[in-house]
């Protein structure tokens, strides 16, 4: 449904950029292109690095690690493995609810989620391009120190530890 | 010859891929499975992305982007900038280059982080998803610790940093 809006958004814009100024929209596609072509080798690497993870950290692996955890323990393993995958939320968020029904803590998922969502050790060399290596290890590190404060209060307030 | 320097990691993430169907070829075909899949959702995601980028490059001007992001954009600012992360669509990596294209028009250096961190853990159809998948108490517990967390994430970097190196940041978005 996300998908379907952006589209529908970037399709009247364009629409109506077209409509106002020719010139200025086939620029603003040029201009675009050009980004993406950019960036297109690193895409395409990061690709390919999600796929040979996530064959080797496939759910099932993932349930094992973060399912039989507990504890701070627990937690630091579900966020290592949340920081090194990339895996959509549509996929993310089943598993994880898969994962409590079968009886991880919500501490662990949350550490997880989070990590998952904030910390990009696939996406580093496309993070690098645009940021430089300082900017990519602080904003990833502080974002992983963090999934454990999310962890942490995850727990108190919804697993009621 | 500069082909294969910019292809380098691909290359190289390739090269691992092969290793891996030569040791177990099960594992090998299940990377590939998961790289068409992502293969798939990227072409799907990231078009629209740059066409919206385009067209914020053409059509919004710079003063625009200082007066609603710049340095003096304040508390508006740092709305403006987790609304506008939070509304977007896509995976983390797209919101690089959109964050480029930024900063080439002026915007303030801890905004853009604090966009990236909007971008990566608040998106308004995740939260949605999120919810359904695992509760509002969750869901709605992780988004009142992310917002904070994310604004102090941003101004602690842009304070770690050196304002020469933040400079070098903003000339290298100029010229991507």
């Amino acid at each position: 449904m996300g998908n379907l809006m952006l589209y529908a958004i970037t399709i009247v814009l364009v629409l109506l950029s077209f409509y106002k100024d020719r010139e200025k929209t086939l620029k603003a596609l040029k201009k675009g292109w050009k980004a993406f072509e950019n960036i297109l080798p690193q895409f395409l690497g990061v690709i390919m690095l999600v796929g040979i993870l996530l064959a080797v950290l496939n759910p099932e692996v993932i349930s094992k690690i973060i399912g039989s955890s507990s504890g701070w323990w627990g937690v630091f393993l579900a966020s290592v493995v949340g920081a090194i995958t990339l895996i959509p939320g549509f996929v993310a968020f089943p598993t994880a609810a898969m994962l409590l029904k079968s009886g991880a803590g919500y501490m662990q998922i949350g550490a997880f989620i989070s990590s998952l969502m904030m910390v990009g050790v696939v996406t580093f060399p496309v993070e690098v391009k645009y940021f430089g290596k300082n900017v990519a290890i602080l904003r990833n590190l502080l974002a992983y120190l963090f999934s454990f404060i999310v962890a942490y209060v995850i727990g108190k307030v919804v697993g009621g530890i | 010859m500069n082909l294969i320097k910019r292809y380098r990691f691909f290359i190289i993430t390739i090269g691992i891929t092969a290793l891996l169907m030569i040791i177990n070829r099960e594992l090998g075909i299940k990377a590939l499975q998961v790289t068409g899949y992502s293969f798939k959702e990227m072409l799907l995601v990231i078009p629209p992305i740059f066409v919206l980028l385009g067209l914020l490059d053409v059509w919004v001007p710079r003063e625009t982007m200082v007066k609603y992001l710049g340095e003096n954009s304040g508390l508006k600012g740092i709305l403006l900038s987790i609304l506008l992360g939070s509304a977007a669509a896509g995976p983390l990596y797209g919101a690089f280059p959109v964050a480029a294209v930024f900063m080439k028009k002026g915007a303030k250096f801890s905004n853009i982080l604090i966009f990236l961190g909007a971008w990566s853990t608040t998106k308004i159809p995740m939260f949605l998803f999120e919810m359904s998948a695992l509760g509002v108490k969750f869901a709605l517990t992780r988004l009142f610790v992310n917002i904070p967390g994310i604004i102090i994430i941003a101004y602690a970097i842009s304070k770690l940093l050196k304002p020469q190196e933040i400079e070098a940041i903003y000339e290298n978005a100029s010229n991507l």
